[in-house]
């Protein structure tokens, strides 16, 4: 272990400052990064979670990746953003090896599945946290950025309440304004829909279709193919570990792959049959 | 045997993670000026929490103190001497240890199930995605505010604890001393090396029971249930270490 990698691991992740990052609205040409995945493998045990997974996501670009539950979906944002380390292969964005010390000249941030809002702060406080962490600017400041970015996801005038008042749509919907508090040049869905009606799920769908503009970079890893053809520029699908599919909706929806075929011909029958889980258990 | 040697290994394991997790803590003392708030909030938690428990508890633990062995000093003759035994017991002992599981219970405990729920609910991996390492944002504030209160709550223990045995020796006819002859043997007696004592076990057991109960809590993983167990180990492993450490201590400070 070099003297650097000991000292990580004596006094855990660095914290850059506000100033290394630069404060919101940091000017870049475009937003959004290329992310690039190579030969990704990722074990628990016996349990081969990814296989050699190769990906590549153009700058601004809003690639979804969907799959059936347990097919590796959320471990490969995971390694995107740093909670997880691969066994073996490398992620690059811009260029830049996820996998090296030093500092990012890229920001990014993620949505989660649970919306994992601090249910101790306010939701003001929440989405304002990471500028108050990193002290990128004053208390007023904050409370504009707060306020322009709840503008943002539809939510203005929520910033005194709790978490615990909201609705799921509505956690969701603040996870998003939190995450585009941090000025991301990439962001992170993960199952943004998950356990939300469809009238929510609507919502957020719009939300993240809107957030499009912004040329943000986005990764969305669902298992709502509605949502997926709705907001991807383009979808991959990720079956036993591996990318086995990726093209734009229409090339998906056209596909003859039988792994994706049968994956979509499960979702819409689904879809099209109220009670099918019920009467084929 | 296997088992015996798996049970010692996670043990080992678990003590050299604590450690590690007590020296990022420290390291992150550096940003505790601009943690301050948070620091703040943790010690009134932490005194909200445990001050009425400690009065009660101090109050009646010093009145039995007095009560059983006033009567049996009485049975000598040497009824006098009580406020100097009394003293010794609270503050070199009971007092520190005390306070030290009554920290654990109330305190420990809290910390486990909030720090297990944010594991639980992604909020850490949300903390790090922020790039806000959690060892800044939520152990060290409360370290330092155990630090804080721990010696603090343990003063104040000693002090109602005295209180307590000395009502109980003044009023009880079977002891009979008065206040005053409580406080001039009490005087006599201890002294301010055994507040130190005090002090330094205060300290010790203030930082094992916030690193343990932050430790556990960091480490839940699975469903709400798993906060629930985390709760029970983080207690059962503080008081565990808080009887070791006590006689280890002991042993060195003698």
């Amino acid at each position: 272990m070099s003297a650097r990698g000991l000292w990580r691991f004596l006094v855990g992740e660095a914290e850059s400052s506000g100033a290394d990052l630069g404060g919101p609205g940091a000017e870049r040409e475009l937003p959004g990064v290329r992310v690039e995945v190579q030969r990704l493998n990722k074990a628990f045990g016996d349990l081969q979670v990814l296989r050699n997974l190769d990906l590549a996501v153009e700058p601004g670009e809003t690639f979804v990746i969907f799959g059936p539950s347990g097919c590796g979906k959320s471990v490969l944002l995971k390694h995107i953003t740093g909670l997880l380390t691969p066994d073996a292969g490398r992620i690059l964005v811009d260029g830049e090896d996820l996998g090296a010390e030093g500092p990012r000249r890229f920001r990014m941030a993620m949505v989660f599945q649970s919306s994992a809002l601090f249910n101790s702060l306010s939701v003001g406080e929440n989405v304002g946290l990471w500028l108050k962490e990193h002290r990128v600017c004053d208390a007023e400041a904050i409370a504009r950025v707060v306020t322009e970015k709840l503008a943002l996801v539809g939510l203005s005038g929520w910033e005194r309440a709790m978490p615990a008042e909201l609705s799921g749509g509505m956690k969701k919907r603040v996870s998003i304004a939190r995450a585009l508090a941090v000025t991301p040049n990439l962001i992170l869905y993960d199952e943004p829909t998950a356990g939300l009606d469809p009238v929510l799920t609507e919502q957020i769908g719009k939300v993240v279709a809107d957030l499009k503009r912004l040329r943000i970079t986005s990764l969305v890893v669902t298992h709502d193919l509605n949502l997926g053809f709705a907001v991807g520029d383009r979808l991959g699908m990720v079956h036993e570990g591996r990318l086995v599919q990726v093209g734009t909706p229409a090339e998906i929806r056209a596909t003859t792959n039988p792994v994706v075929r049968a994956f979509i011909s499960t979702q819409t029958k689904i879809l099209a049959e109220p009670g099918f889980l019920t009467k084929n258990p | 045997m296997s088992r015996l040697r798996q049970t010692a290994q996670r043990l080992l394991q678990g003590l050299g993670e604590g450690a590690i997790l007590f020296l990022q803590a420290l390291y992150w003392c550096k940003a505790a000026p601009r943690n301050l708030d948070k620091i703040v909030a943790h010690l009134l938690e932490f005194g909200n929490a445990t001050l009425p428990i400690a009065s009660l508890m101090a109050l009646f633990i010093g009145g039995v103190l007095a009560l059983q062995t006033g009567s049996r000093l009485a049975q000598f003759g040497i009824q006098n001497t009580i406020g100097g035994i009394v003293g010794l017991s609270m503050i070199k002992e009971l007092g520190p240890v005390m306070t030290a599981l009554l920290l654990a219970g109330r305190v420990g405990s809290a910390i486990a199930a909030e720090l297990g729920a944010m594991n639980v609910y992604e909020e850490i991996d949300a903390l790090k995605t922020l790039n806000i390492n959690p060892v800044r944002y939520l152990v060290m504030p409360r370290l330092l505010a155990g630090l804080v209160a721990t010696p603090a709550l343990c003063m104040y223990v000693n002090v109602i604890g005295l209180v307590g045995g000395a009502f109980v020796s003044a009023v009880n006819p079977k002891i009979g001393v008065s206040v005053r002859l409580f406080r001039l043997n009490f005087q006599e007696v201890v002294e301010i090396g055994d507040l130190s004592d005090s002090v330094i076990k205060a300290v010790v057991f203030g930082v094992v029971v916030v690193i343990t109960s932050c430790y556990v809590g960091l480490k839940t993983t699975g469903g709400p249930e798993e906060i629930g167990r985390s709760v029970t180990r983080a207690v059962v492993l503080s008081f565990m270490m808080i009887f070791v450490l006590n006689y280890l201590i002991t042993r060195s400070l003698m």
